[in-house]
């Protein structure tokens, strides 16, 4: 196996795009160190991008936030600004792990190793992020819900690297909140995750919402029908049922050892309500 | 000597210089070609952070870590916590709260709960079990373990 550390993202995807064999990015190693480990894969090549300096910061801007794809989820959390105007995302990010892998787990690793159940991810779509791939020829900017396309798959071509995730600017009156339901109080992989965005006019009505939820199908799904449950109302119980019904709807999740798929469909609903409640909070709603 | 990529690193404030493979990892390195046999492995796949270390002053799985990732870094282990013979606080706790059996997870633990307290000089109960939750101890139940590492913030505050 070789490895390199590139400085720059373009040196890392021409590495991969040249190497004949199996190529691997490495930003905390947390999915990838397990499945060297138990053998599920043998590179050839890993391309270490912790030295590329565009990606190691979180930067602010009048568009919005900036999470370079090797910021370590811990260091999300540490980051007050970005906390205050996207604590949904955030804390999502720090759902993932112990505190040993939060201080390696980075949200674009958590995105582009595509599990099903991903915390990080149905936040991020919830919260309309971009993410900010880096080719061998061009550049690209997709939303994030059009990255996973399967279990362990990405849209991502060979050679293209997440440089960065990027979220909107935090408008006035909008709030976002994220859920996930495990057996125990921590370290557990998700059985049901819901991510909810919104935003309020100035009569605490909805204006605009994104709804997401995660491990109840093969990807994290954009529910927009349970969006559109909620837009124009005060999130009253009529409105909740509906975005409980939607959600509902849009579950595709299998049996496995965590849930049944019964269980997976009802908690969806459970938690997407739950989650929409504390966006509506958080957004000043009343 | 074998050949391999040469690594340049400071292991418990000491310059230390390890060739290793590529794809060997940071718990190999420790345990195999220098002999810091402290870090254990248990799983192997950071699920039960018996291989727990400080990379950088951040509590991280030894085992997740490829070693050749530790150039020019700090790593801290369990090696490096008492001063000579004098064990650190968190030792002297864990034995008289009677925090261990088998021993297997207590490095882990110690520089574990060592990250809490560098950051957090007065942890709630419910903190502790939060910050130890990538720590597993198949023997104590646990409660012992919250005990010692709550005695010792106790005593360090008032140091």
């Amino acid at each position: 196996m070789k490895y390199q550390t590139p400085s720059t993202t373009k040196e890392a995807a021409v590495l991969i795009k040249r190497e004949r064999g199996k190529a691997f990015v490495l930003a905390g190693g947390t999915d990838l160190m397990v499945r060297m480990k138990i053998g599920l894969i043998e590179p050839d090549l890993v391309v270490d991008i912790k030295h590329i300096s565009a990606m190691q910061s979180i930067k602010k801007s009048a568009s919005g936030f900036r999470v370079g794809a090797a910021v370590s989820a811990a260091k999300m959390g540490e980051n007050n600004a970005l906390k205050k105007a996207w604590p949904g995302v955030v804390e999502a990010a720090n759902l993932i792990g112990s505190d040993q892998i939060q201080n390696r787990c980075t949200i674009a690793g958590n995105l582009c190793n595509a599990s099903p159940a991903a915390d990080a991810v149905p936040a991020l779509i919830a919260a309309g992020a971009k993410v900010n791939i880096v080719g061998p020829q061009r550049r690209r900017t997709v939303a994030v819900e059009k990255v996973i396309t399967g279990p362990g798959t990405t849209s991502l071509a060979k050679g293209e690297i997440v440089e960065a995730i990027t979220l909107p600017k935090r408008l006035p009156k909008s709030g976002d909140a994220y859920l996930r339901f495990i057996p125990r109080s921590d370290m557990d992989i998700a059985v049901v995750g819901a991510g909810v965005g919104l935003t309020l006019d100035n009569n605490g009505v909805i204006k605009s919402a994104r709804v997401a939820l995660g491990a109840v199908a093969p990807t994290p799904l954009l529910v927009a029908a349970a969006a559109k449950a909620i837009v124009g109302t005060k999130l009253n119980k009529a409105a909740l049922e509906k975005l409980t019904v939607a959600c509902t709807a849009a579950c595709d999740p299998i049996d496995d050892m965590r849930g049944t798929v019964e269980f997976r469909t009802e908690i969806a609903g459970v938690l997407a309500r739950r989650a929409a409640k504390i966006a509506y909070k958080r957004a000043g709603g009343k | 000597m074998m050949a391999g990529t040469l690594v340049s690193t400071i292991i418990n404030g000491d310059q230390i210089e390890f060739a290793c493979r590529p794809d060997e990892t940071l718990l190999e390195v420790l345990r195999n070609r220098l002999g810091l046999t402290g870090s254990k492995e248990g799983c192997g796949t950071g699920d039960c952070g018996a291989c727990s270390i400080t990379l950088d002053g951040r509590l991280v799985c030894s085992c997740l870590v490829l070693a050749v990732e530790a150039e020019g870094r700090k790593v801290n282990t369990i090696e490096g916590l008492a001063d000579g013979d004098t064990l650190h606080p968190l030792q002297t706790n864990f034995i008289n709260h009677a925090a261990l059996q088998c021993g297997v997870c207590t490095p882990g633990l110690l520089i574990a709960s060592k990250a809490l307290l560098d950051r957090n000089p007065n942890p709630t109960d419910e903190e502790i079990r939060f910050a130890l939750a990538g720590n597993l101890c198949r023997c104590t139940g646990y409660d012992k373990i919250v005990h010692a590492v709550k005695a010792t913030a106790k005593e360090l505050r008032k140091q």
